[in-house]
Formats: C-alpha cells, structure tokens, sequence
C-alpha cells in the first residue's frame, strides 16, 4: 500500500463524484428532507420524533454510501477499470482506502448537514452532543461503505445492485430496534437482530441521544461497528481479484 | 509460454498452446473472433484464471507485482473513466504508477489527443476513448504493450499514425504484442500468429505467409491457412 495512491484514487472518486452535481445535491439534501418530512409527520409528538429522528441522523450515512459505494464498485468491475487497476502496481488496499477516504469526506459533509438541521433547527435532542452523533455518522457511512463494496462483487447489473438495498439494508432498519424495542420483538427476530451490524450502529445512536450516563454498552456498540467494518473490508478485499476466470 | 490451457465459463478456450515472442518485436496475433485472442492477452498479463501451464513474461512469472510497471495492457473495450476529462484519468494512473506530469502531456500527443485535454471521456467518440485507454497503458513506458484490438474504430488515417508509433515504440526497445482482425494490419508487423479455436496455427512473419500460401493479400492467405486446417481437422469431409 502506498499513500500517493490512496489520495490519489480517494481524489479520483472525488472527482468523478463532482462530475455529478445531481447525485451530490440528493447526497446532501435527500437525508435532510427525511427528516424535515418526520417532524411533520410527528408534529404533536415531539417525543416519537426525537425517538425516530435523532438515531436516524446517524443512520442515512450508513444507507446512502452503502448504495452509492455499491453502485460505484460494480461500474469499476463492469467497465474493466477494475481489471486495468489490478494489472498495475496499485495495492487493494490503496482502492480500499481511497474509496473510504473519499466517501467518509462525503459522509462527513452530509452528516453535518442533517446533525446541524436535526439538531440546531428541528430541536431533537443529542443529550451527550450532535458532535457525537455526527462521528457516530461517520462511523456508520464507512460501514455501509465498507458493506457496499462486498455486495458489489455480487451483482452483475446495476438492477441486481440496487436491489440489494430492500434486500440486504431494511431488514436490518426493521430489526435494529428503531421501530420496534429488540426485547419485544419475537425470539427468533432478536437472536437474527444480534447478527446485524446495524443493530450496534442503531443502539450506540440510540445511547447517544438518550439521556442516561454512557457506560461500557455504548463502548461494546461501537467495537461491534468497527470489528463489522474491518470484517466486510477484508471480505471485500477478497472480491477484488488480481487473477479473474 | 508452455503447454498453455485455459478454461471460461466451464468451457476450455486456449488447449495446450506454447509459443516465444522475441523482444523488441511487433508482433500481430491475428484470428477470428471468439478464437481465444483475448484469453490469450489476459494470461500474458496475468489477469486471467490459469488451468495449466506456464507463461513466463520478461523472464518473470506472469503476473507478478513486480511485472505490474513492466508491462502495458489495454483491453478491448477502453477501461478508463467516462465520468473523468481525458487528463483527470491520465493523472489517476500516473500517480498510481509513479510518472510525472510532463508524461501525461507527452502521451495525450501520443494519441493525438492533445488540446482536448478537459474534455470528459464519456462524450468523445469510441476511437477517441480506446486512444485514452491506450494512452493510460502507454504511461509507465512499459517493456511490454499488450494490446487487444487497438485500432477498432479507428479512421485509416490515425490508424496508420497508431501503427507508426507502435514501430517507434518496438525501436525503442519496447515488445508489442497486438491483436487484430484487419488483416491489411499485418504486414506492419514483424511476426505473425494466427490463431483458430484457442490453438495457435501458424507463427511466421508476413513474407512466410505469403510464400506459404502463395497469396500476396494477407487477408486472403490467412483464409487459405485456415481452409487448410479445417481440412486436416476434418479429413475425408
């Protein structure tokens, strides 16, 4: 792995990002517009809004990037970017990190932005500091990455990619404990719960904006997001193969 | 290259092939389509899933990280980023191989590409595009230039530019290894292999051919040798 061409694929990404002011616009504006429609739809119960709407500011990074890291990555198999890359002297890891480099620069904007909405102007309620949600965002959006990027090697088409998302994300939105508590849904649902990496990412959100006193929970949360990440970059590495069939 | 044999899409499209390309040669591999032309590129470069056999690149296994500045490879279809200009794609892969910026501006000559260098490659033309995706293997000033269909789409006038300075290129020192079905292209090359359902026929160079089969027109002698190994292939049909 070599610095120069990590930065240089994380400007790449960057760049080529930046050709697309559309995709940019609804990057940045799609999240925030959720939320603004929730706290209309929760307009005389600001504690179902504050319930819903504080974790979700953390959570659209992670659902944003893993669709558009997933997409990002089938275009570089199927257009042989990919295959060119691999017979040079570029490490995965340089197209691992340049990938995450860039898209956590992304997810760091679009996190500011709905943190600072959600926070500064909708009145939910970040009890230990948006500052914290806006990192735990971040954490998230390199998951999603990081899971994106493993699925892509799994989809021939852009149509099999995006429907990995009702496939593979809202599952995990249904089951992390937003909509229902874990310890109410029915046994099977919470040990299948247990397994997904948007659970811990969906309970360290959750302990951040509560008001109760941080403990060792929220620290085992983000261990669990972190070793998660690591786990779907490794697998992800796999997927790019220097010697294809 | 020994004994080669490789197998896609569980069917085994290159069996047993061996062949030496000299260095500081322009060597032309010339077959019909789906023949294993590709397949073949692919082993050489290193990319490419082996069954059996053994291809030795520079006196360096195929595919080794070592080989990865050494050699050029361009695929059939242009690999480089449509959403990129044509110098935004140049500056990714030379900063990804180590090359300056004065490389990038002389190659994007190269290619005759030069005072566009802004405009995105996603809406130039497909000449345009492979001369980026050629220009991207051209970088590194690579030992080795594999090169699958370089001159596709081409108008004879650039393609006759293209064909000079590959000859540049191989008297420089450089070995070029080019794929191509338009047979008037074979005679600017030094050596010929002709290849036909993942064997290779012949490997001879031009006036061979042409002595050979008694054809002064390529095309026409390249028909007159595969005629002939349908008839050996097929005896008493």
């Amino acid at each position: 792995m070599s610095r120069p061409a990590t930065l240089a694929t994380a400007r790449r990404v960057l760049w080529q990002i930046r050709r697309d002011p559309r995709t940019i616009a609804l990057l940045l504006a799609v999240p925030t517009g959720l939320l603004v429609l929730l706290y209309f739809l929760f307009e005389g119960q600001p504690r179902t809004f504050q319930k819903i709407g504080a974790p979700l500011c953390g959570l659209f990074p992670f659902i944003v990037m893993f669709l558009v890291t997933s997409i990002a990555m089938l275009r570089e198999r199927t257009t042989g970017t990919l295959e060119r890359l691999m017979s040079l002297p570029v490490a995965r890891a340089d197209i691992l990190f340049g990938y995450g480099l860039a898209f956590g620069l992304l997810a760091a904007l679009q996190a500011l932005i709905v943190c600072t909405v959600g926070f500064a102007i909708l009145g939910l309620d970040a009890a230990h500091g948006a500052w914290l949600v806006g990192l735990l965002a971040i954490a998230n959006a390199l998951l999603g990455m990081a899971l994106g990027l493993f699925v892509s090697a799994f989809a021939r088409t852009e149509f099999q990619a995006v429907q990995f998302m009702p496939a593979l994300v809202l599952p995990q939105i249904l089951l992390c404990g937003l909509f229902v508590p874990r310890p109410q849904m029915a046994p099977w649902l919470h040990a299948i719960s247990w397994l997904m990496p948007l659970t811990y990412a969906y309970d360290a959100l959750a302990r951040a904006t509560a008001p109760a006193p941080l403990d060792g929970a929220m620290a085992a949360d983000v261990l669990a997001v972190i070793a998660f990440t690591l786990a779907s970059l490794a697998a992800g590495a796999l997927t790019l193969r220097r010697r294809t069939p | 290259m020994q004994d080669l044999v490789v197998q896609r899409g569980g069917r085994e499209v290159i069996h047993g092939l061996s062949l030496t390309v000299a260095r500081g040669t322009v060597t032309g591999l010339l077959g019909p389509s789906g023949c294993g032309k590709s397949t073949l590129m692919r082993a050489i470069v290193g990319v490419q899933v082996v069954a059996a056999g053994r291809v030795t690149v520079l006196g360096e296994p195929a595919g080794t990280p070592r080989l990865r500045r050494r050699v050029g490879y361009v695929t059939q279809a242009p690999s480089v980023y449509s959403d990129l200009s044509i110098a935004e794609n140049l500056r990714y892969f030379a900063a990804v191989l180590g090359v300056s910026r004065a490389r990038v501006a002389q190659t994007i000559r190269t290619v005759g590409l030069h005072g566009r260098e802004d405009q995105v490659v996603g809406s130039l033309s497909g000449g345009e595009r492979s001369r980026v995706s050629l220009a991207s293997a051209l970088l590194g000033a690579p030992e080795l230039l594999v090169l699958d269909e370089p001159t596709v789409g081409l108008d004879p006038v650039l393609r006759a530019e293209l064909w000079a300075s590959f000859r540049e290129l191989a008297r420089a020192g450089a070995t070029l290894l080019i794929s191509s079905h338009v047979m008037d292209e074979a005679r600017e090359c030094d050596s010929l292999l002709l290849m036909r359902e993942g064997a290779l026929l012949e490997h001879l160079t031009p006036q061979q051919l042409r002595r050979r089969t008694g054809r002064e027109d390529l095309g026409q002698a390249f028909l007159a040798i595969i005629e002939r190994s349908q008839r050996e292939a097929a005896p008493g049909a």
